[in-house]
């Protein structure tokens, strides 16, 4: 039971990152980067070519930058190629595709079992500590905290507010004399970054990589995000994200309680579908209700009396 | 000075659609000239202020600014030097983020690092601009914007747009939307910080008393011309009626504007 929570809580941390991703091109820039699959695979190919090569520490800068690169040919075609924000998430991740299994010098799996990674590395440094069994979840929880660190530092600049009224107010932003397609191109690099980092650490945390670890993290990290708001409420910043943080291991520790009870472990992208269905349908549907109840309660050619 | 030489626009060329926006239009505004303009629906009032600040290039003709070239600048660089306005109380200020933060970006444009934050500094001076608004918007600086009410939102705006005092403001209709006494209070606020600042501003009204009492000279528009200038002597001894019978006299049929108020 134990390992299965720490289990869990591994896996959240890890994916926390790919949340905090959309908590910045989501939330706060309001642009829906369906690039996200391709580029979690892409850190995680990179990152672990990169591993192989025997770079652990370069593995983590290497991925970040890939990510990036991918997050700037997003924002170009949307900013200065005039194709719609969604539809460059859905070309790049399609492009994408065949770039990882390039990289992977055309394989669609590479294993790392024996290979030296940032985790293998800590797993060194803590040995003999009370922490020694805990090694993954010390270097999830270390990147978590410097994502939040650095998210709650940088949304508090001039930049980063830029970037937030980016995705409230474009007009504003031109009239403080400031581009907004540069602040859509700043904002999905540095987002694109943290979802190729989450993907470098869960290749090398599970020591393998194969071309679908991406697939449907759009939407688990959306899920995550979207239970995370319930939970955090309103605040600043730093509660928000720690709120995207929680929501990722809150949908670990739910998924990993249906597994216990049987739900077969193809189910998880259905769950999270749903997740996110009922968290953006449900507000909806209920502002529709007094329509709706009109129309029951609706007589016709009857005054109200 | 602002010095439109001969700019013209015409959306959808060729077509069927085709629409005259701006036809060889000419303007002097030499500095501090608080000028407002009024017309019919469709006469190129909103069309002159969005080639002046940039939202569409024009066809032909220059605009010069201070005799810097501006015609083919991209709007958000422009923007450095004309605070603009809208009849849309929302298109000013960003809803989810607080007062200050909104008037920091306001403030900062273009004179502040990247990656400097809001300092105490700031702050004070944010709160000492905010409290000649009257409206007690310096006690709130840490709620969100959406959370103001549109007149609020709107002095706000002037505001921000005349935080550092611009070459040239625009104010498009900005007061339309607002109920009648919020529109009056935005009016002489605009006024007070037009006269203080010594600001050079050009105003679209649909109101042809306000036209007449606010700044020094006013312009009459009408199918993307300037049919009438008048400033001094002349403008003073103006009433609204002599207004609507030299439009009627200049383009040979009643002014019309669904909103145009007479009062």
């Amino acid at each position: 039971m134990a390992s299965i929570l720490q289990t869990a809580l591994e896996l959240g941390l890890i994916s926390s990152l790919t949340v905090l991703a959309l908590f910045l091109s989501y939330t706060m820039l309001n642009v829906c980067d369906l690039s996200t699959d391709g580029c979690f695979t892409l850190g995680a190919v990179v990152g672990a070519v990169i591993a192989l090569s025997g770079h652990p520490y370069l593995s983590l800068p290497a991925a970040m930058l890939a990510g990036m690169i991918s997050g700037f040919v997003t924002a170009l075609l949307q900013t200065k190629m005039g194709i719609d924000s969604l539809l460059s998430g859905i070309i790049v991740n399609t492009g994408l595709y065949s770039i990882n299994i390039g990289i992977m010098g055309g394989a669609s799996l590479l294993n790392m079992n024996k290979t030296e990674t940032i985790f293998t590395q800590l797993k060194l440094l803590l040995k003999n500590t009370p922490l020694s069994g805990m090694y993954k979840t010390v270097a999830a929880v270390l990147a978590v905290l410097l994502v939040i660190l650095f998210l709650s530092w940088f949304l508090r600049t001039r930049l980063g507010l830029a970037i937030r009224a980016t995705g409230n107010n474009p007009d504003m932003v031109k009239s403080s004399s400031i581009n907004p397609a540069f602040t859509t191109i700043v904002g999905l690099c540095i987002s694109n970054s943290f979802t190729a980092l989450s993907g470098c650490l869960l290749a090398q945390s599970q020591k393998s990589v194969n071309i679908d670890i991406g697939s449907g993290m759009v939407t688990i990290a959306l899920a995550s995000l979207l239970i995370g708001r319930a939970f955090a409420g309103r605040g600043g910043i730093a509660r928000k994200a720690c709120g995207a943080v929680l929501g990722a291991i809150i949908f670990r520790l739910i998924y990993a309680a249906a597994l216990r009870f049987h739900m077969p472990a193809f189910m998880l992208k259905l769950v999270s579908s749903v997740i996110v269905i009922i968290a953006i349908a449900g507000p909806y549907l209920k502002s529709r209700y007094p329509e709706f109840h009109r129309r029951l309660t609706h007589k016709s050619g009857k005054g109200d009396a | 000075m602002l010095e439109l030489s001969h700019i013209s626009k015409t959306f959808n060329p060729g077509t069927a659609n085709e629409r005259k926006a701006l036809v060889d239009l000419s303007l002097k505004v030499p500095d501090f000239d608080f000028i407002s303009i009024i017309g019919s629906n469709g006469a190129g009032k909103s069309s002159v202020f969005n080639a002046i600040a940039g939202s569409f290039f024009t066809d032909s003709g220059s605009i010069l600014l201070d005799g810097e070239d501006i015609t083919l600048q991209p709007e958000y660089v422009r923007a450095r030097n004309i605070g603009r306005l809208f009849q849309d109380p929302m298109r000013g200020s960003a809803p989810g983020m607080t007062i200050e933060e909104n008037l920091s970006l306001a403030a900062s444009a273009g004179r502040k690092s990247w990656f400097s934050h809001i300092s105490k500094k700031d702050r004070e001076a944010f709160r000492e601009r905010l409290s000649l608004l009257g409206m007690g918007l310096e006690d709130r600086m840490q709620q969100p914007v959406g959370l103001l009410s549109g007149g609020q939102r709107q002095a706000l705006t002037l505001m921000m747009a005349t935080f550092h005092p611009p070459k040239l403001l625009l104010l498009d209709e900005h007061t339309a939307a607002l109920d009648p006494a919020t529109a009056d209070k935005v009016l002489a606020l605009t006024k007070e910080i037009v006269e203080t600042n010594h600001l050079t501003c050009l105003m679209v009204t649909h109101n042809m008393q306000t036209a007449l009492d606010l700044g020094n000279r006013t312009l009459m528009m009408d199918h993307g011309r300037i049919i009438y200038d008048v400033r001094g002597d002349e403008r003073s001894k103006l009433t609204v009626n002599d207004l609507l019978v030299l439009f009627r006299k200049a383009v040979g049929k009643n002014l019309d504007n669904d909103r145009m108020m007479l009062g």
